[in-house]
């Protein structure tokens, strides 16, 4: 009897499951059917059988090449996480291991700044970019993806580095240890999973990011956002244009997120559960 | 030996000192398809000026005019040409934002611009954005719809004609609807055209001392009828639609009428994409006998912000791309259907144009029916037709939009829209220091 209600219960929460995974997926499944109409079957209704034309994709490609903004998606994403990760790895490590009366106002006071509406800097942030040169270059968006990153970098690497239990740390030291060799060779390997699923998060973010990297590039540094933002009109057809930029633009993504699903969810749900 | 490789040491060495001459633009634009087709058309320009090189920039339009505003206010140079429309460019000027155009050249020749249109472009008499393609609005209409109603569309038609037209062509068994019109809010949206309607119903968004206008009865009898109208006429979930909802509606055969930008008429009679392609007929915009139609004028054009470094570079694209000779050169490579309409004189008394365009004088009278200095009826302290140019209009537009929208859709009565909107418009008037 027992028995019969665990397996019912756990179909029923399977069930579930899978409906809740549809229902979160389905606007990016809808968006990949849509890339396989035609203009005038993509804006006449809910339909879910699609003609199957290439022809959006064709017309992308022709019209806007992907790769230039491909490439800068991955430069930008891949550096801004390389540099996010040289700044928080040290930093989370002083907030764990060497805690003050003050860590947690910090730590909250850096989270804090990811609960301002972006628009509300663009000046300013406009201005310095014009000024420093950075406009439409990678290395300015890089810094930037950086910063606006950092702060859940820094929270993700110091909950995960909290779990590792000080007393390695200070065998360490007591074998002679210096600083850079205990968080180099002690402290890296044994958060390589942490950082790990950290650094993916990250990527995430950054190559999904939108307000930056239209507002601060022109040519040279625009990423995928760009792109689809490109296929938008006010006047002439356009969802199945655009719906074929925004499958280029989440496909790899999408495909990282799937092989890599195993870390990502380890780190999103680390320590959630004591 | 020696000599060859020499040689091709100083051809390499002068390639190199000329790619490092060559000066490149970055042009911002917009999605639509006539900008499409002139950056596939750009080896033309590029041929003729090899020292210039092009770089574009597409964004969504609301994207567009957000960066291009941030970038010009900021000086920030990121573009030497943008694409820009007919509210911005008083308003720019004014502020010393773009350089005027008065290096065009010889052959440009500014006084074949359709003068409605280059008056929309123009301060103090001088132009400061190069129209690329121009607009107006009217009617498109189902001749065959019409003819089954057992009607005759007039050349100028009537409110009152649309309405009995429309109750006539209704047959929603069949999923026709007798009119499509703009529900979707926005200031560029529904309130494009809810702005222009107003007019030829003697409506103004404002008196002579800036006072909004919305509480009185020329405001209540445009968007009483409005709703009224679509209740009876208009497709479903018609708040949702704008301009592309609207023309795929048409193309589909389930509009008897749509009134909007003569630009549609190109892709209604359009018969790769449309299904009535040889059904459409075309008239002017309605009035009401007051002697304003319901018509707007819009030109995207190209401009050249103050703070570019390359003036010169950027106004000889602009003269290439808003030029007699471009529209030749469309014509050449895509037939002269395809050239951009409304903008020069010259076009229209085209034969050749006139034949493959059959939409085309009705296009040219809509747009000379249109006077941004006198939009309305009675005297306005503001320059535009269906919209004013201030810039508080883009935020108050909306928010008025927003509730003429929630009226078409039911969600609230068209005398509580008015209402709110008349005072969301005395609070932003009072706040820009105009109402003192």
């Amino acid at each position: 009897m027992a028995r019969a209600v665990t397996t019912r219960h756990k179909t029923i929460a399977t069930a579930a499951a899978w409906i809740v995974a549809l229902l979160i997926f389905f606007p990016i499944l809808y968006t990949i059917i849509t890339s396989f109409k035609s203009e005038q079957e993509a804006i006449q209704g809910f339909n879910l059988l699609p003609s199957g034309t290439m022809e959006s994709y064709t017309e992308v490609e022709a019209q806007n090449g992907y790769f230039k903004f491909f490439l800068n998606s991955v430069l930008l994403s891949v550096g801004s996480t390389i540099l996010a990760l040289l700044i928080a790895v040290p930093a989370a490590w002083s907030m764990a291991f060497s805690p003050s009366k003050r860590t947690k106002d910090i730590l909250m006071w850096m989270l804090s700044t990811k609960m301002m509406p972006a628009v509300a800097v663009l000046f300013p942030i406009y201005l310095i970019f014009r000024d420093t040169g950075l406009l439409d270059s990678r290395v300015g968006l890089m810094v930037m993806l950086m910063l606006i990153n950092l702060p859940i970098v820094v929270w993700m690497l110091y909950t995960y580095f909290r779990e590792i239990p000080g007393e390695i740390l200070e065998a360490a030291r007591m074998d002679g240890a210096s600083l850079w060799n205990e968080i180099i060779y002690v402290l890296t390997p044994m958060a390589v999973p942490g950082i790990a699923s950290t650094m993916l998060l990250n990527i995430i973010l950054a190559w999904n990011e939108a307000f930056w990297t239209i507002r601060l590039t022109t040519t040279e540094a625009a990423p995928l956002t760009a792109f689809i933002s490109s296929f938008s009109s006010p006047q002439g057809l356009f969802w199945a244009k655009l719906s074929a930029a925004s499958t280029l633009a989440i496909a790899p993504i999408l495909i990282m997120g799937w092989f890599s699903q195993k870390q990502l969810v380890r780190g999103l749900t680390f320590g959630a559960v004591k | 030996m020696k000599l060859r490789t020499l040689t091709l040491g100083l051809l390499s060495a002068s390639a190199l000192a000329f790619a490092a001459h060559a000066e490149s633009i970055t042009i911002a634009t917009v999605n639509n398809g006539d900008m499409v087709r002139m950056q596939k058309l750009t080896d033309d320009f590029t041929k003729k000026n090899p020292d210039i090189q092009l770089q574009w920039v597409t964004l969504e339009e609301n994207v567009l005019r957000e960066r291009v505003t941030t970038d010009i206010a900021t000086k920030g140079g990121q573009y030497d040409v943008m694409t820009i429309g007919t509210y911005e460019v008083p308003i720019w000027a004014k502020q010393s934002w773009l350089l005027p155009l008065d290096k065009l050249g010889d052959d440009y020749d500014v006084k074949d611009i359709i003068p409605a249109i280059a008056g929309g472009l123009s301060v103090d008499g001088k132009l400061y954005a190069a129209p690329f393609y121009g607009e107006s609005s009217f009617v498109m209409y189902r001749k065959d719809l019409m003819e089954k109603a057992g009607l005759t569309m007039p050349e100028a038609p009537t409110w009152d004609f649309i309405k009995q037209a429309a109750d006539k062509m209704t047959d929603r068994a069949n999923g026709v609807n007798g009119v499509c019109l703009r529900g979707k809010a926005g200031w560029g949206e529904n309130m494009a055209f809810l702005t222009a309607m107003s007019n030829s119903f003697g409506a103004r968004w404002f008196d002579e001392k800036w006072k909004p206008q919305f509480d009185q009865p020329e405001w209540k009898n445009t968007l009483q009828f409005y709703v009224d109208l679509m209740k009876a006429d208009g497709p479903e979930g018609a708040s949702s639609n704008g301009f592309n909802e609207n023309l795929a509606l048409f193309q589909q055969g389930k509009c008897g009428m749509w009134i909007d930008a003569t630009v549609a008429a190109s892709f209604v009679s359009d018969p790769k994409s449309s299904k009535v392609a040889d059904k459409v007929g075309y008239a002017l915009a309605p009035d009401n006998g007051l002697g304003k139609r319901g018509n707007w004028l819009w030109a995207w054009s190209l401009a050249i912000p103050a703070g570019t470094q390359k003036a010169d570079a950027a106004e000889k694209f602009v003269a290439w791309a808003t030029s007699k000779g471009y529209a030749e050169l469309v014509a050449s490579k895509e037939g002269w259907a395809n050239a951009p309409p409304g903008t020069r004189s010259s076009l229209y008394a085209n034969p050749e144009y006139q034949k493959a365009a059959p939409f085309a004088k009705m296009t040219l009278d809509s747009i000379n029916a249109a006077d941004p200095t006198h939009p309305t009826v009675k005297p306005v302290p503001y320059v535009g037709v269906q919209f004013v140019a201030i810039p508080e209009f883009q935020g108050l537009g909306t928010t008025v939009g927003q509730l003429f929208s929630a009226a078409l859709a039911g969600q609230t009565s068209v005398d509580d829209a008015l209402k709110q909107a008349q005072d969301a418009a005395t609070a932003a008037m009072t706040e820009g220091g105009y109402i003192q």
